[in-house]
């Protein structure tokens, strides 16, 4: 199916909701379907009460293209997931949200409500379940895991989650503010709230200046460095390769200081304002930052160097919690998990970056997870040291804030560290927010983590969770 | 085996050995205060608040403040931030400050009890993820809260105290309280964060459910957004009675 009847639209970019092709519900499910490109995202916006408008926005990841897409569907329309199962949270999470039941939807099973929901029973009588959560053993948010074992070997994993629910989008809706952005999932500050500044931005008409747009992307390739950096230290953790958790633990502490020196907060938490950012970079600052990518990258390569040479360390990381190239795009994966299965996903492709090409571990295993964060470290830094030399001009303060233009969408997206984010922001026919749409990576990848584990040793699964590490707040909302 | 020495090498001793008397870098946000009789635009910086925290009186209410900085913006130079990290408190009025906190009064009884060994257990109730995240950092090789003999334990049954981050969501309400009640006496609260002390920015949500904070009362507020692990383990060594 050749992307013709869809409007074709540039990330960040403001479109008339009145610009998006309706097109017939078979030709939806057909666009939906086309493996050539990739679902980011699939919600409902609803117009005056009984018109309920599915909106579908299609990546075409090869040619760096977005598409969006609508159609009309009544409370009830045949499920897509069944030709497009990437698309089976986002169906699930429709029928939770407004009761639209997408018929014959292979496992409409609830996303973020917990209460009275029955856990798949084997009727095998050698199977027993282990159920794990909310709260869990260590400092980590809570969810609950219900693993279907056979001896040591999971069979199968149910994750439910829903317990940090928090109402972030309504509120964001009432009252769009940058540091409920930046609570959405707090290691991912820079990620979320640099998306929700421009897609405020983009709607009120202010133009950021260079030296923001720099500064910004800077500060997100840094979260990057410090959370890769940290997460391989927790898987090696795991598998009790101390030496490395530990050093990795304090190479981690070297970036988010420099975060602090930055923007006065570990995370960068008070760096983005709408309308830019509200620290500068300065000459000596960044001969901070410099002098701190050298250290890091040293002490990371000669620390991965001798942890991925380990015999010990690659007999446990090797061919644990696979998960096949074929597996991660048929479930829609995204970011470093995806392309450590071979999946070539980057969001930075749609956005302000030179010559990006995306880098891939290809293996699948917690051995490609681990691996393609190192090899992620470096390309950040390389990035970093690059943006650097581009910072120039003056910190501006753009205009005014206009008002947001009627009956209107603005869709903004960038690579987290976790990978694709996306949020969503409607406008009504007075100007007003309508609707307030956030996707974490996360709403993808949980089912990943769920299917990597299956035929493992119930003792990997801590493991696999940390090659994933992902949000239970971003997802929860 | 040799590569793994020489990287060891190459980190050298990375632990910070002065808990107590260590600063934290430039820029960083601590205890606010404002000059009363430069501040004229008190109703424009209680605006500007995105959690509320600046009272009638100009004060400070540290367990909302999210030290975003906002309001040393719009002050027109009457409100700064102090680069002091050790803000926690015992008592919630006495988060209400400006400029200075009341030291902790440690409890003999306290220190007698849980001043050799401490161990907590964490409950995560609609945290984001960094007060979690720097609960972890306080057990890293930086700051080694354990070298104080406070641990993060796995089970309750194992703690002499819970930690809490987050608002306390309507979904965690019950585990949270079941959490507690599955620790035993005599057992203490910590409050970290703004989040688990106010509601912090999700304090309008309709999604959370504070009243286990009705029925049990918090032995020790940590304020932050997040809060700094110098802040947590120095809080706690306060509240302990410990030099």
């Amino acid at each position: 199916m050749v992307m013709t009847k869809t409007l074709k639209f540039k990330n960040n970019e403001v479109i008339k909701k009145s610009d998006i092709p309706v097109v017939e519900f078979n030709d939806f499910m057909l666009m939906v379907s086309d493996t050539h490109y990739r679902v980011a995202n699939l919600f409902i916006n609803k117009e005056e009460e009984y018109q309920n408008n599915l909106y579908a926005v299609i990546a075409d990841d090869k040619n760096a293209e977005l598409h969006i897409v609508k159609t009309i569907v009544g409370n009830e329309y045949p499920s897509l997931t069944l030709r497009r199962p990437s698309v089976h949270m986002f169906e699930r999470e429709i029928y939770e949200n407004y009761g639209i039941c997408p018929a014959g939807h292979p496992f409409l099973k609830p996303v973020r409500v917990n209460e009275g929901y029955e856990f798949l029973k084997s009727d095998d009588l050698q199977s027993h379940e282990v159920a794990v959560g909310p709260v869990h053993a260590g400092i980590i948010e809570p969810g609950h895991f219900r693993f279907l074992c056979q001896g040591e070997r999971v069979m199968h994993l149910e994750i439910q989650l829903g317990w940090q629910h928090r109402g972030v989008e309504k509120m964001l809706k009432n009252n769009p503010n940058i540091w409920l952005a930046e609570s959405i999932s707090g290691d991912t500050t820079i990620g979320h709230s640099s998306v929700f500044a421009r897609g405020i931005e983009a709607l009120s008409g202010m133009k950021v200046c260079g030296r923001a747009k720099t500064i910004r992307k800077i500060a997100l390739e840094m979260e990057r460095m410090a959370i890769h950096i940290g997460d391989i230290g927790a898987i090696a953790g795991d598998i009790a390769y101390l030496t490395a958790a530990e050093t990795l633990g304090v190479t981690r502490t070297l970036v988010i200081n420099t975060m602090l020196e930055i923007s006065g907060s570990r995370f960068g938490k008070g760096l983005m304002r709408i309308g830019g950012v509200n620290f500068d970079i300065d000459e000596e600052l960044k001969g901070k930052i410099v002098s701190m990518l050298e250290e890091v990258d040293n002490r990371v390569t000669e620390m991965c160097g001798a942890m991925f040479a380990n015999a010990t360390v690659l007999s446990r990381l090797e061919h644990t919690g696979l998960v096949s190239c074929k597996r991660a795009e048929e479930i829609g994966m995204v970011g470093p998990a995806a392309r450590a299965s071979g999946v070539i996903v980057d969001n930075r492709i749609y956005g302000d970056y030179k010559d990006f090409t995306p880098v891939s571990a290809q293996n699948g295993d917690v051995w490609a997870r681990a691996y393609q964060r190192y090899l992620e470290i470096k390309q950040s830094k390389d990035m970093i040291l690059e943006m650097l030399d581009e910072l120039e001009g003056n910190l501006e303060t753009p205009a005014i804030l206009s008002d947001y233009p009627k009956d209107s969408m603005c869709i903004t997206m960038t690579e987290g560290w976790r990978g694709e984010i996306c949020h969503v922001i409607i406008t009504d026919k007075s100007g007003a927010i309508q609707q307030y749409k956030i996707k974490d990576p996360s709403f993808h990848n949980w089912f990943g983590l769920a299917l990597a584990v299956r035929n493992n040793q119930i003792s990997d699964f801590p493991v696999c969770n940390k090659s994933f590490n992902l949000s239970y707040c971003g997802f929860d909302l | 085996m040799f590569k793994t020495l020489k990287t060891v090498k190459l980190q050298k001793n990375q632990i910070i050995k002065d808990i107590r008397g260590r600063e934290i870098k430039p820029k960083f946000r601590g205890i606010p205060v404002i000059d009363e009789a430069k501040l004229t635009n008190l109703a424009e910086c209680q605006k500007a608040c995105p959690t509320c925290a600046i009272t009638n009186d100009k004060k400070i209410d540290l367990g909302k403040c999210i030290f975003c900085g906002e309001c040393a913006r719009v002050s027109n130079g009457a409100i700064s931030f102090t680069r002091n990290h050790k803000y926690s408190a015992a008592k919630r009025e006495d988060l209400i400050v400006n400029g200075e906190i009341n030291p902790i009064a440690a409890k003999e009884e306290i220190t007698k009890i849980f001043g050799q060994s401490l161990k907590l257990r964490q409950v995560s109730a609609g945290g984001c993820n960094s007060c979690e995240m720097e609960l972890n950092a306080c057990s890293n090789a930086n700051f080694d809260i354990g070298r104080y003999g406070i641990d993060f334990v796995a089970s309750p049954r194992h703690a002499d105290g819970v930690v809490i981050t987050g608002p306390v969501t309507k979904n965690m309400a019950k585990a949270l309280e079941d959490t507690l009640l599955s620790t035993p006496e005599p057992r203490i609260v910590i409050a970290v964060g703004a989040c688990a002390i106010s509601g912090g920015v999700f304090q309008d949500s309709d999604e959370i459910d504070r009243t286990f904070f009705e029925r049990h009362p918090v032995d020790l507020y940590i304020p932050g957004c997040p809060a700094h692990p110098l802040t947590i383990i120095n809080g706690i060594l306060d509240y302990l009675g410990c030099k």
